[in-house]
């Protein structure tokens, strides 16, 4: 299996379609590895991976520890909100320190725009983002990727809409990248107001009304909104989004044959989507999150620097 | 056997002063500081054999000007004394080509009292660049009560403006308007309106769509422009708007100044070379800036601004920051970049090589307008006149390094550009201050 074409995952723009092709393949193998009774490999013996997360998550915090575990990984875990951050210690210096301690691969998940590319430069370790800002979350697009391509086993030519505040999600960002270089047509729906300024220069179909929006679509990516976003003025109320822009059986109809139903979690239900469609036999929800597993896993082994370990 | 009539001549060089309207071979004559006489070359030959060669600055091949004014510095002095100093602000403004910079309000504690004008003052008395100090317009920049700016002016402040922060409550900005029309000092305005900028971290385009960064869009600098040209007209006042980088601040700028406003305005010159498509390449923190790098299409607009006379100067706002300020993720970043060392050569290959504007344009730009504007004395070589000159070599090339900065901070995009033009040699009220 061809190694990637950076030593780091930043996000998915740019990224060459044998790269996303690398991973999603060999996560085919490491699904498969999940399943068995004993679901570990000793693939990555002897490196150790920092999980570094300045911002609070549990999905996927855990899907990557668990995924660095069943590589046989060493890992270690630092929360800013328990660690010498709370003294003000820079990013840089606090990197710096724990690398100093033998670290080979680290997974980053920060509130800032570009803090993966910042530790690039101030670290040697192989930089995975699990989430920057606003900006990517290459990892959870890839997990998409690899559910939609599983179920159709293809994704160019399949119609994929992405719902929700686009403005702020670094998922849809990431989706957006992935999906276009792997030939899929995207078309992205929420309130104008959640919509960044110059949306049309993505190269994706924009609406604002949803039934528009899910009109021959193959899949539906459902994103969470959040509570915030209402508090700063950009839409009314959780009663009107949902009115608005909540995914719910009636509106299924317009939806192609064999249609999916995907949410990168955790749902408001009843909000953003309803409860029987999220529990539905076409929701993916929970393969989602077991496709993490196994796409993490993928990315970590690509991404190892375990050539020149062995040479050694 | 020494001149005993003048203490110093420039020779040879092509002898710019937009405000005479001179531009050709001359020798500059220097007496006790100030410009005694500009004779134009050749005339003499005989008067030159009697200098000694210390008295003579040979400046063949080189370009004479009126010391450059540079209208918006941030000196980090006091407070941020490990930023920069007065000191070592006028020594960059020197190696920069400027005998005079003014230096805004947003120190710690904050220029709004006699005190503090002349702790600065006094801390220029020996550095290498006069210092005109600019006085906050409301107490502690903090947009609540006017400063007292009859107090400031008493002690030589030239204009007032809580830069950084735009003055948000218009009734407030109305009575400044007002009230510095008693002194006939312009207001500075930093127009952005903050509700519309709240969280901005960039310009808001597509690249902080792309990057996911809360953006400032350009009508926040728009409207607040439009409202302070509507109060500066209610208040027959004058209004300085500062770093202007939207094309809707310059064509409303540009109207107003059709209807005879007195409002005035400058360009920086990242404002002028620089766009937004820079930051997601590196993230890099010197590109952080208020306000925001902008768009090409606001970029072009600006050039068009400085090139048809809407915008009257060029000013850095030089704002130094540390290593450890800026060695950290793009957002955390304080906003600023240096630029008193490098806006002479930007500009220089980016606007006068470009074809905008002409070498006597831009010295335009950067000596007797922003003298006017705060009736500094200055900005021109007319005889009589304190002998403050820069010494320009046009065409040297030369590379941005970190190494060579005189300033304190290095927080510089331009590090590693290769330029073209830059400061020969600065002279104070005739003594050299800078020389390379």
């Amino acid at each position: 299996m061809s190694r990637l074409s950076s030593r780091h995952l930043l996000g998915l723009e740019g990224a060459p379609r044998q790269d996303i092709e690398s991973i999603l393949d060999t996560a085919v193998t490491f699904r498969e590895v999940i399943e068995r009774r004993i679901k570990k490999v000793p693939t990555l013996r002897g490196i150790t991976v920092l999980n570094l997360f300045y911002e609070p998550s549990t999905r996927t915090r855990i899907s990557f520890e668990l995924a660095e575990k069943r590589l046989s990984a060493d890992t270690v875990n630092f929360s800013a909100s328990t660690s010498s951050v709370k003294k003000g210690e820079s990013l840089r210096d606090t990197v710096q320190n724990i690398e100093a301690m033998k670290i080979d691969m680290t997974v980053v998940r920060h509130g800032s725009s570009g803090a993966p590319y910042f530790l690039t430069q101030c670290m040697d370790t192989n930089i995975i983002n699990a989430g920057d800002g606003c900006h990517e979350h290459p990892t959870q697009a890839l997990l998409d990727m690899f559910t939609i391509r599983r179920k159709y086993g293809k994704l160019d030519g399949l119609r994929v809409v992405l719902i929700g505040d686009v403005k702020h999600s670094r998922v849809i960002r990431s989706n957006i990248w992935g999906l276009k270089t792997m030939g899929a047509s995207v078309a992205l729906c929420g309130p104008s107001t959640l919509m960044p300024y110059e949306v049309e220069q993505f190269g994706c179909d924009v609406y604002t009304n949803l039934d528009e929006a899910l009109d021959g679509a193959d899949v539906v990516n459902v994103m969470r909104i959040q509570a915030e976003r209402q508090q700063a003025g950009l839409f009314p109320s959780r009663r009107e989004f949902s009115a608005l822009f909540g995914v719910n059986r009636e509106r299924l109809k317009r939806l192609n044959k064999n249609y999916t139903i995907m949410h990168p979690g955790p749902i408001n239900r009843g909000v953003e989507l309803a409860s029987d469609v999220a529990d539905g036999k076409s929701s993916v929800i929970l393969d989602q999150v077991t496709n993490g597993q196994a796409v993490r896993m993928a990315v970590l082994y690509l991404l190892s620097d375990r050539e020149e370990r062995e040479t050694e | 056997m020494a001149s005993k009539k003048y203490d110093l001549v420039i020779t040879g060089g092509r002898v710019i002063d937009p405000a005479l309207g001179f531009g050709r071979d001359a020798d500059v004559f220097i007496k006790n500081g100030a410009v005694s006489r500009i004779a134009a070359a050749g005339k003499s030959t005989a008067v030159l054999k009697s200098f000694d060669d210390d008295q003579i600055v040979d400046a063949a091949g080189k370009m004479v000007a009126p010391g450059l004014i540079d209208m918006h510095v941030h000196l980090r002095e006091p407070g941020r004394e490990d930023e920069e100093t007065v000191i070592s602000g006028c020594r960059a403004a020197a190696a920069g080509g400027f005998t005079s910079i003014c230096c805004m309000p947003n120190t710690s504690p904050v220029i709004d009292n006699q005190e503090t004008v002349k702790f600065v003052q006094d801390r220029a008395q020996h550095a290498d660049a006069r210092v005109y100090v600019i006085g906050a317009a409301t107490k502690l920049i903090e947009g609540k009560e006017l400063a007292e700016i009859g107090d400031l002016v008493k002690v030589g402040a030239v204009a007032i403006t809580d830069d950084g922060h735009y003055v948000q409550n218009p009734e407030l900005m109305r009575r400044a308007l007002e009230y510095a029309r008693m002194f006939n000092i312009p207001v500075m305005q930093h127009a952005e309106d903050q509700y519309l900028c709240s969280g901005a971290i960039m310009n808001e385009s597509y690249q902080s769509a792309r990057l996911g960064m809360k953006g400032a869009p350009p009508v926040a600098e728009e409207i607040a422009v439009l409202r302070d040209i509507a109060l500066c007209r209610v208040a027959n006042s004058r209004l300085h708007i500062l770093h202007v980088t939207t094309k809707g601040a310059v064509d409303a700028i540009r109207q107003a100044k059709r209807e005879g406003v007195n409002v005035t305005c400058e360009a920086t010159p990242h404002h002028l070379v620089l766009t937004d498509d820079e930051i997601s390449k590196e993230f890099n923190t010197s590109l952080r800036v208020n306000p925001p790098l902008r768009s090409v299409r606001d970029r072009e607009a600006v050039i068009e601004g400085l090139v048809d006379g809407t915008i009257d100067c060029i000013a850095s706002d030089h704002a130094p920051h540390s290593m450890e300020e800026k060695d950290c993720e793009f957002d955390q970043a304080p906003p600023g970049m240096i630029g008193l060392e490098t806006t002479l050569g930007l500009i220089k290959t980016f606007i006068i090589d470009k074809g905008y504007l002409s070498w006597a344009d831009v010295i335009r730009k950067m000596t007797i307008n922003p003298a006017r504007i705060l009736n500094l004395p200055g900005g021109t070589l007319q005889e009589g006149s304190t002998a403050d000159i820069t010494i320009i070599d046009p065409d040297k090339k030369w590379t941005v390094k970190a190494k060579d900065f005189r300033s304190l901070s290095k927080n510089s995009p331009f590090i590693g550009w290769k330029l073209s033009g830059r400061v020969h040699k600065t002279l104070l009220g005739g003594r050299i201050v800078f020389e390379r």
